[in-house]
């Protein structure tokens, strides 16, 4: 390894033009088909579900599975709206999803600015703490969160899916990186200096600089509260306060299945979702990406 | 009005005014230095304490209880709850089917994720477009693909079978046998999460310097040997990162198997036969359906040291691993 590495200069030539080739390191046709099939593979549930939403019920009876779309996709959409109060259900997961969303920006902003950029007492162990938390399976704490609810007469109100959600460790992580990268030391010590308040300076300064991975967190954090369906599932009434997941999985408990009315339903929950990655695909690939290096 | 008098006063007492005001804002944001950052950070840690950790450590008073969910707390019952499971059958079948899963699902999502970023690696034009796309299924709902694999997966007019029909296989009921139902189900996970994490690995192999791959390639070693001596002992923090986390969220699978059922959350058994319940959907049908928290609970505190037990195991083996080369 070392003697290549300090390879004498006349074979210097030789090895650059081989150097070159190995970090040009161009994947070949048979690497770019295998690509194409793993892409083929993400991608085809989600065209088939589109495709059978668009389709009669009767065309799954048929010899051979349908690959190309019909023309009964607005018919099956009405009967979703018929079957189950779809169009409360958005608009619940929207609420829930948005003040989610909101508040982890916000709350983690804040709790990220604290820890990147201000000094307190305990202030490494606590972050250490916060992302401590991450690695409990809260999960199984189920039982007695639901008997909290009860308690505090929250069963089958938005507040019992929203508050818990109202902050997460991988919010107050991400911003607290976000500070580092972005909020400079100088801008905070002179918004001091100039006699702003620690909340003064985070809202005129330490925010407008952030905005960017904030936007990012956001979406994310919308996504996986629309999402989310075990917790909603237990704490949310199927009937009076579903959302999305909760009612699709009502039209899947049917007595018979119908699979166009399931995955017309299926296309319209991805919809919203689908809708954001596109948009922000190069901001949520390189976060996630971002976000392993550091982690 | 209001000014003249502001101003009057100001002019009476110059000096005792300022210093008295200067004071007092000293003294403000010596107490907002002080104390607003643990203002800020408190949010945190107080949903977190509610919703998370409290629940989950009364979860394990819970399960010392004959505990109704409606009824309530109906005695203290000590470890009755513990020794009730441990010769409950349901519960061995959830824990065989719930490790079971676990495997199938994840190995080869592991190992499939190493492929792909490896690839991913390489040369390619457009990588945003590859990545992106690898990426997609992470951020569909488990609920939406759930329904959309419960058809693949049909016995009659499923797409699978439909497959295997073509070169000579007979359908397989996969809703109904367990083999069949472990492997669909898995699939189901690896769809979801092997983007995801090649995405992860992909971030980690970029920041090992390329020379050292170049030299052992130069040095005659072959491409895969240089993969296995080179990139995957020095990603290796990554990689047990990624196999606790796929442990964790392994260990807890419920929404793919729920919703696999023909019977959909209606009975939450997982199958007529139980083929393919997890612990975690035992638990949701013992608390959920049977209303009896004291033994769902005791479920979740069991669960909860068998996560700790495989995440530790886990990580000793894959250290293992991945330091040989």
């Amino acid at each position: 390894m070392v003697s290549v590495v300090t390879a004498p200069p006349a074979v210097q030539p030789g090895r650059d033009a081989k150097r070159r080739k190995a970090s040009g390191d161009r994947a070949g046709p048979l690497l770019h088909a295998l690509l194409v099939v793993v892409l083929a593979a993400s991608v085809f549930p989600l065209y088939f579900s589109f495709v059978v939403a668009s389709k009669d019920n009767s065309v799954l009876g048929e010899a051979v599975p349908p690959l190309t779309p019909g023309g009964n996709l607005i018919e099956n959409i009405t009967r979703v709206f018929d079957t189950v109060d779809f169009s409360l259900a958005m608009m619940n997961s929207l609420i829930v999803a948005s003040t989610v969303a909101i508040s982890n920006v916000l709350l983690g902003a804040l709790a990220g600015f604290a820890f990147a950029r201000l000094r307190f007492r305990g202030r490494n162990s606590l972050f250490l703490l916060v992302v401590g938390t991450s690695m409990v399976p809260a999960q199984l704490g189920v039982i007695p969160l639901y008997m909290l609810m009860s308690d505090l007469d929250w069963y089958g109100t938005l507040q019992a899916v929203i508050v818990p959600a109202l902050i997460g460790a991988f919010s107050v992580f991400w911003m607290r990186q976000a500070c580092e990268e972005s909020v400079p030391y100088e801008l905070i010590e002179a918004a001091r200096v100039d006699g702003c308040s620690v909340l003064r300076t985070f809202w005129h300064v330490a925010l407008p600089a952030v905005r960017p991975q904030a936007a990012v967190m956001g979406m994310f954090t919308f996504m996986t509260a629309w999402n989310d369906f075990f917790w909603p599932l237990i704490v949310l009434d199927p009937n009076d306060s579903p959302t999305v997941q909760v009612a699709l999985s009502a039209l899947a408990s049917g007595y018979y299945t119908d699979y166009s009315l399931m995955l017309a339903g299926a296309s319209l929950a991805v919809l919203p979702v689908v809708a954001i990655f596109i948009l922000l695909s190069r901001q949520i690939v390189g976060g996630i990406m971002r976000g392993a290096l550091k982690g | 009005m209001t000014t003249g008098h502001h101003q009057r006063s100001g002019a009476s007492a110059p000096l005792r005014s300022t210093s008295g005001r200067e004071n007092r804002s000293w003294a403000l944001t010596r107490f907002d230095n002080r104390y607003t950052p643990y203002l800020v950070i408190a949010p945190f840690f107080v949903v977190f304490g509610i919703f998370g950790l409290y629940p989950l450590l009364y979860t394990a008073w819970v399960s010392l209880h004959d505990w109704q969910l409606i009824d309530g707390d109906q005695g203290f019952t000590g470890l009755d709850n513990y020794a009730k499971l441990l010769g409950d059958a349901n519960f061995w079948n959830a824990l065989g089917n719930t490790l079971s899963l676990f495997v199938l699902s994840t190995v080869p999502q592991l190992l499939a994720a190493l492929g792909l970023a490896a690839v991913l690696d390489r040369g390619l034009r457009g990588r945003l477009f590859w990545r992106a796309g690898v990426l997609l299924p992470n951020v569909i709902s488990v609920a939406a693909v759930a329904l959309v694999f419960a058809q693949l997966y049909g016995r009659d007019f499923g797409v699978v079978n439909h497959l295997l029909g073509l070169v000579g296989i007979d359908p397989v009921d996969w809703h109904a046998e367990t083999w069949a139902s472990h492997l669909a189900i898995s699939s189901m996970v690896m769809w979801r999460w092997t983007g995801y994490n090649a995405l992860i690995y992909l971030a980690a192999m970029q920041s090992v310097p390329k020379d050292m791959h170049e030299a052992a390639v130069l040095d005659g070693a072959s491409r895969w040997r240089s993969f296995w001596s080179i990139t995957v002992p020095s990603i290796r923090p990554t990689i047990l990162f990624t196999v606790i986390t796929s442990t964790i969220g392994g260990m807890q699978l419920f929404v793919e198997p729920q919703l696999f059922d023909p019977g959909g959350t209606a009975t939450g058994t997982g199958g007529s036969d139980r083929q393919f319940q997890t612990l975690v959907m035992y638990l949701y049908e013992k608390g959920f359906r049977l209303f009896d928290a004291g033994y769902s609970a005791t479920i979740a505190w069991v669960l909860f040291l068998v996560v700790l037990v495989v995440a530790g195991v886990n990580f000793t083996v894959a250290r293992r691993i991945a330091s040989q080369g």
